[in-house]
């Protein structure tokens, strides 16, 4: 049996918040189409939108925390990888104040996400320090 | 629209039963219509079959067809997307032998749309809709009425809008080289917005669709920049009608003229300078 059908979602790249659709031919992605009678994007994508399904697959994508040990990046698990940037960030919060961090969001992230970040910059760590990729 | 839609229903519920699949348009989540393969095994997605807008149907006939050489499906295609099966299976992309062609055609608004000059099917045995006259593309004759340096300006202004989002190279169905001249730095330098010369990714374009263009304007439709780039495509196949007397997607038995090898004399004909 053949299946082929395109799952509506929406871009991962940015926050213009652009909708294509995932090509899915019998479970496997194999490319993007845009979504023409959608409200945001009319139909139109960037370059990024129409490469949108390439890095799902990808060899080279990360699936799991790398932690550089002697200059080498090893892989870890979730658990060893956020108490390393826990320990850090209490280490320099004590060491040379919380306003020595700053922390960068994304436009990958959903709205609630860079949300939680700029809250976990200013209620725990305590800085002011919080800026979006789009500026770096 | 509705009478069609039935009647679309009824031929698909018809053609099923004979076929692995009938790729046509599904209706999903907020009404966001996108290509869809109907078979027996699902006929719960039956009732969520649309007609418009349209999709680059031809090109999704391709990628199932790949994967499944041997497959018997049957597509619902507009006069547009018939010309480009067409026009593939002729430059060896896709096989006809096992694809029954459901034509489905186009109305006065649609063609209106499209400002398209055949929008219905020619090849299709079987049919859905009355087929309706081609209605005149009010911008291609605005341009092609312009001087030679007002044709400059108006071209040079358009192609500035790009934003190299390489959507009208990636969703024309006869855009299928392996290797593709617009990504070769040779031609479109890499990294750079806008375009130092942002002509010669529109004109190399250009050229590559002559004799090609089936004028479904996907193109155009997926242009983030609004690029009239069809009316180019248009315009020079008025050239190739005339010198190869030869259109994308007309006559099955008829070899496009990139794949012809001219005898003597021939080349006279054509009227193209030596």
């Amino acid at each position: 049996m053949i299946e082929y059908e395109n799952v509506l979602t929406t871009c991962p790249y940015c926050g213009t918040g652009c909708a294509l659709h995932l090509q899915v031919l019998d479970n496997t992605l194999v490319g993007v189409l845009p979504a023409k009678n959608h409200v945001v994007s009319e139909g139109g994508l960037c370059i990024k939108g129409w490469n949108a399904h390439a890095f799902v697959n990808h060899p080279d994508r990360l699936k799991k925390p790398l932690i550089r040990k002697k200059g080498k990046l090893e892989e870890a698990t979730w658990d060893e990888a956020l108490k390393l940037v826990a320990d850090k960030l209490g280490e320099f919060k004590t060491k040379s104040g919380p306003d020595s961090i700053a922390f960068l969001t994304s436009a990958k992230c959903t709205n609630e996400e860079n949300y939680l970040l700029q809250k976990f910059a200013r209620a725990v760590i305590g800085t002011n320090n919080i800026d979006h990729c789009a500026r770096l | 629209m509705t009478d069609r839609l039935t009647s679309l229903r009824e031929t698909i519920d018809k053609v099923l039963p004979e076929v692995d699949g009938v790729l046509a348009l599904r209706s999903g989540p907020g009404g966001i219509v996108s290509p869809y393969l109907f078979s027996k095994e699902h006929p719960e997605e039956l009732a969520k079959q649309a007609i418009w807008p349209k999709e680059p149907v031809p090109d999704t006939l391709k990628i199932i067809l790949r994967a499944h050489p041997d497959a018997k499906l049957a597509i619902v295609c507009r006069g547009c997307e018939e010309r480009g099966i067409v026009e593939m299976f002729k430059h060896a992309q896709l096989n006809l032998n096992n694809v029954t062609l459901i034509g489905l055609q186009c109305e006065q608004d649609e063609a209106e749309f499209c400002r398209c000059a055949k929008p219905f099917t020619v090849h299709a045995k079987t049919i859905v809709g009355q087929p309706i006259e081609g209605v005149p593309d009010p911008l291609t004759e605005k341009i092609a009425a312009m001087s030679q340096p007002e044709k400059l300006a108006f071209w040079k202004q358009e192609f500035e809008h790009c934003i190299k989002c390489y959507g009208c190279r990636t969703i024309c169905p006869q855009c299928f080289c392996n290797i593709c001249a617009l990504e070769d730095e040779k031609w479109v330098e890499t990294g750079r917005l806008p375009m130092a010369n942002p002509s010669m990714y529109h004109l190399v374009r250009a050229m590559h669709m002559t004799a090609k263009c089936v004028a479904c304007r996907e193109c155009e439709e997926t242009c983030p920049a609004g690029i009239p780039m069809a009316v180019q495509f248009r315009l020079i196949a008025r050239d190739v009608k005339e010198m190869f007397n030869y259109e994308p997607g007309a006559v099955m038995e008829q070899k496009p003229p990139q794949l012809l090898v001219l005898e003597e004399g021939e080349y006279e004909r054509t009227g193209l300078p030596h």
